[in-house]
């Protein structure tokens, strides 16, 4: 057991004697955090918005200043003409165009329905679904407006309906905005009608992350790949370099054990990614305010158990990689797959079955869903106990190749 | 009656359809120098790994310190030291990290390891160096090291696979007097080499050509059968003769 620790010893001096990887390894994630956690969003804020009005009615200007006030729509251009709506998003100076036609204002006196076209550039096809959105928002609140000043005439209240699939921002779907008098007649003698409109209000409260803070979902995700990253690449390239040096072959001809030179490679980088996700919940909660629901114990529990899977594929890897290159070539290809797959950006629920199959050996999922579900949720570890035996199942497997595929004796 | 600490018999080595030890029998006895000569390419390397643990053979019976090879490399591995031509200490460590790494690594006392370390250093009048990386050192010195590093632990064989390549002969020399100083202390000294006049150092030589060992003795016994003076004329004839009757 004496051996072991000569062992994590000689690591420890040899990653801090190399000047740089000594100091970048905990420079590192200050500089992914700070980064990555603002930058990495979807919240969409000031979808630019082209708006084509043939009408210059009352009615369609209080539709435009309606949508000038939202915080989420920046008009960037009008025009009276159709063809320079498409124009805009040809070029891309617009992501989404609503075309009011010339009558808008005087079928809409008249009582009768009313269709605006809206075009959405779906190159992002989230980002078209939620400026969609945001905009029936918009015409949600227009259509009570004019109810609650015209009580009685309901039939020309206009519905929203989803825009159709667009793969190319060329190709572009003009959406009409279709009309449907399901709501029921109102009686004439109301005073304050919009108090009084039957209909369902629906009042939500976002649990877990009451503000919607796109920051706080990603941060938890970002410190999983923050020692992901390190784990992986200086753990397995370290390996490989002293076969390239041959300083390997002075160790296979002693009676060391294999799975002590193993552990000793792990042990170093272990606690260096403790140490990280300790500066990144710092830097979370002093830079952008994360709230720790949970047991910052749990969440180090699980990160460790993340990273004796991350260090013992790595180091797998590495046993079969003769150079530096077929390392980082192998290492990159595990690292971009673990990342995408880990539900970090996309959910794992919405993704085809055999890929979620494929993913339940993949550890990054299992850090993200609980770095989440302690940091914002507050989980315990009974929620997360299913979680963590299967990271532990990884680890174990993972370590277990490697230090099977380690050969002392070719 | 003199005792065989190393001890092959029809040892064959092959990778793939390549034969790089064609059915080697020999022995070597405790406390002698060894000298194993061969051209390069001839196997000796192939051999030596395999005598050390680092290689399985393919077929052949092989006992080195009383293990079988094929069995149980790591309990020989307890029982040599090693040195490989290729420079193998840890260049980003100093001279002292890298003793107490391979004291710990073969389990000594670290009190033995620190008394050993000092020592070694004194002899080798390397104090100033103690504290230095390895990759700060001349070639010659770091070659000593390794040779010191390789019996720290006083094994009972000590493999050297080529240790003075690429050194000055005054080192070279001092290097053989270290190798003396340790075969003096009972430990078997297995030597590969292309150095003819240190092929004259050795108690006995075997020399191999083309997988084969063609011939084994004292290097008097051989020069007496060749009737030359030298090793390395022995060497010569034997290699030729080798080449033509292939």
């Amino acid at each position: 057991m004496r051996t072991i620790l000569y062992l994590i010893r000689k690591e420890f001096l040899q990653i801090f004697r190399d000047k740089f990887i000594g100091k970048a390894i905990f420079a590192v994630p200050v500089v992914q955090m700070l980064i990555l956690v603002p930058a990495v969003t979807f919240e969409i804020r000031r979808v630019n918005l082209g708006i084509v009005n043939q009408d210059m009615s009352a009615e369609s200007r209080t539709l435009v200043s309606q949508l000038e006030g939202s915080a989420f729509f920046k008009i960037r251009n009008t025009s009276f003409q159709e063809a320079e709506g498409r124009d805009w998003l040809h070029r891309g100076d617009c992501d989404l165009v609503v075309h009011i036609p010339a009558d808008f204002g005087r079928e809409l006196g008249k009582g009768n329905p009313v269709k605006i076209m809206v075009a959405a550039n779906a190159i992002n096809a989230v980002n078209a679904q939620l400026s969609w959105a945001y905009l029936n928002g918009v015409i949600r609140d227009y259509n009570l407006d004019i109810l609650a000043q015209n009580p009685g005439k309901s039939s020309y209240l206009p519905m929203a309906t989803q825009p159709g699939s667009v793969l190319k921002s060329e190709i572009v779907t003009p959406i009409a905005i279709g009309a449907k008098s399901d709501i029921p007649d109102l009686k004439s003698e109301i005073q304050n009608p919009t108090s009084d409109i039957p209909q369902i209000q629906v009042t939500n409260r976002y649990w877990y992350n009451e503000s919607l803070n796109y920051k706080y979902y990603m941060l938890p995700g970002i410190l999983g790949i923050l020692v992901l990253a390190i784990g992986f690449v200086l753990a397995g390239l370290n390996l490989v370099k002293e076969k390239e040096s041959g300083t390997i072959e002075q160790i296979n001809v002693t009676p060391v054990k294999k799975y002590h030179f193993i552990l000793a490679k792990m042990f170093p980088f272990v606690v260096i990614g403790m140490i990280d996700i300790a500066i990144g919940l710092v830097i979370g909660k002093l830079v952008f305010g994360l709230p720790f629901a949970g047991n910052l114990g749990l969440l180090f529990l699980g990160s460790f158990i993340f990273m004796v899977a991350v260090l013992g594929l790595a180091l797998f890897i590495s046993t079969f990689s003769d150079t530096q290159q077929q390392f980082m070539f192998t290492a990159f290809f595990f690292m971009i797959i673990f990342i995408l797959m880990s539900g970090i950006f996309t959910p794992i629920d919405s993704m085809p079955v055999w890929a979620q199959k494929l993913d339940m050996i993949n550890p990054a999922v299992y850090v993200m869903r609980i770095n989440r579900m302690v940091l914002l949720k507050g989980s315990t570890f009974n929620d997360i106990s299913g979680d963590l035996l299967m990271l532990s199942v990884i680890a174990v497997a993972f370590t277990g190749l490697a230090v099977n595929r380690y050969r002392k004796t070719a | 009656m003199k005792n065989a600490v190393i001890s092959v018999h029809d040892l064959v080595k092959k990778f793939g359809s390549f034969v790089a030890n064609d059915h080697l029998s020999f022995e070597v006895y405790e406390g002698e120098i060894f000298g194993f000569l061969g051209a390069n390419g001839a196997g000796k390397t192939t051999a030596l790994r395999i005598l050390s643990g680092l290689s399985a053979p393919t077929s052949g019976k092989v006992l080195v310190a009383g293990f079988d090879a094929a069995r149980d490399p790591e309990k020989i591995k307890k029982n040599i030291g090693y040195m490989c031509q290729k420079f193998s200490l840890y260049n980003d460590l100093t001279v002292r990290e890298n003793i107490m790494l391979y004291g710990g690594i073969y389990g000594m006392r670290k009190a033995l390891i620190r008394e050993r370390c000092e020592e070694l250093l004194e002899r080798l009048r390397f104090m100033e160096y103690g504290n230095r990386l390895i990759s700060d050192l001349p070639l010659g010195l770091r070659q000593k090291l390794a040779f010191s590093v390789a019996v720290l632990h006083e094994p009972r064989i000590v493999f050297l696979d080529e240790p003075t390549g690429g050194v000055d002969p005054i080192t070279r020399r001092q290097f053989w007097e270290m190798i003396y100083e340790t075969a003096a202390r009972g430990i078997t000294i297995f030597v590969t080499t292309h150095y003819m006049d240190e092929a004259e150092y050795c108690d006995r030589i075997s020399i191999m050509n083309e997988g084969r060992i063609v011939a084994l003795d004292t290097p008097d016994g051989l020069k007496n059968k060749y009737r030359v003076d030298s090793v390395e004329e022995v060497f010569v004839k034997i290699v030729r003769s080798g080449k033509i009757s292939v």
